[in-house]
């Protein structure tokens, strides 16, 4: 292994593992609710492995335990992860000229979390695709195993045992704190906590969280666009 | 549901899951955009995570209606000040989850 690589894993290492941290309680009260409607260990590895996406799971298993319908739980799915989309047009601006190939794997591990990290890296400091691929894969792993330890043993774990119920809320936290480099990025929060929260209490779902950022984005940069 | 069923359904969620993160990637990261869209690219991270987080601080019940007196969003005051502070994300999830203990102690 050369120096730089070992140098990249190391580096991306040293910013996944609060991740894993964090997916650690989640992981395992994930498994514990797939175990109690019925999925087996297995079963709840292979959808941490072929998703990768912790509300949707979430989702669909209750959506399993209430015997909804294949399709109506891939539609549900689909909307649910739809922000993905923005974050992988955020994260395009920074992986100019990789092969497609990498590309693909990196596709396969933006998260909420591995975007919001890899996003801030990419802006202040040096940052390839070996660290935000090692990133990704990382949380990932962690994902999965903790996934399938609570589908095995999870259900001895007394749920929100020391403040576990917080883990992600403190993550997006730091992460939204990574985001706020300057006024407008400020602004664009606020006004996107403003339409999320008005939007979720008008509408049932998950698309308020989309709908909410696309325009707070617009909104901030037609305000700067005004004021310069 | 049978076994079978299970992966079908699981390779319909991979897809849908898989093409919204893949398709920016593999078109965006060829061309370059024009500035307006990398203005409003570079804030959507900010909006997305203040998107994700908001109602999850702020609403309550089925009905999400509007609240200020979530313990959830007590803590995030000083976990909020904590990450400002140290720009530590492991730190940040330790001092949140050790404050939402107690604050269940607590209350």
């Amino acid at each position: 292994m050369t120096t730089d690589l070992k140098q990249d894993l190391r580096q991306g290492m040293a910013a996944a593992w609060p991740i894993c941290l964090g997916y650690a309680p989640i992981g395992m009260a994930f498994g514990v609710i797939a175990r109690q409607a019925g999925l087996t260990p297995l079963e709840i590895g292979l959808m941490s492995a072929l998703v990768f996406a912790g509300s949707a799971q979430f989702i669909a298993v209750s959506m399993i335990a209430s015997g909804a319908a294949a399709l109506s739980i891939v539609v549900t799915t689909f909307i649910v992860n739809l922000r993905h989309l923005l974050m992988s047009s955020a994260l395009s601006l920074f992986v100019k000229n990789e092969k497609k190939g990498r590309l693909a794997l990196f596709a396969y591990g933006v998260t909420d979390e591995s975007f919001a990290v890899n996003f801030s890296k990419y802006r202040e400091t040096f940052w390839n695709t070996n660290r935000s691929l090692t990133v990704n894969h990382a949380a990932n792993l962690a994902w999965i195993a903790s996934t399938v330890a609570g589908g095995y043993g999870g259900q001895y774990i007394p749920p929100g045992a020391f403040g576990t119920d917080y883990a992600l809320i403190a993550m997006f936290i730091c992460l939204l704190v990574f985001q706020l480099n300057g006024a407008r990025y400020v602004l664009a929060a606020l006004m996107a906590a403003a339409l999320s929260v008005g939007l979720a209490m008008m509408m049932p779902g998950n698309l308020h969280i989309v709908l909410a950022s696309v325009l707070a984005a617009a909104a901030g940069v037609i305000f700067r666009r005004k004021l310069s | 549901m049978t076994n079978q069923d299970y992966l079908l359904l699981l390779l319909g969620m991979a897809l849908v899951t898989y093409l919204p993160r893949w398709l920016p990637l593999a078109f965006l990261s060829r061309r370059t955009l024009p500035p307006v869209v990398a203005e409003w690219l570079d804030l959507i991270p900010a909006a997305i995570l203040s998107a994700l987080l908001a109602p999850i601080l702020l609403t309550s019940g089925a009905d999400r209606h509007l609240t200020f007196l979530r313990p959830e969003l007590w803590v995030a005051l000083p976990t909020f000040l904590f990450a400002l502070k140290t720009r530590s994300l492991g730190g940040t999830v330790v001092v949140g989850m050790a404050l939402f203990w107690l604050a269940g102690k607590l209350l």
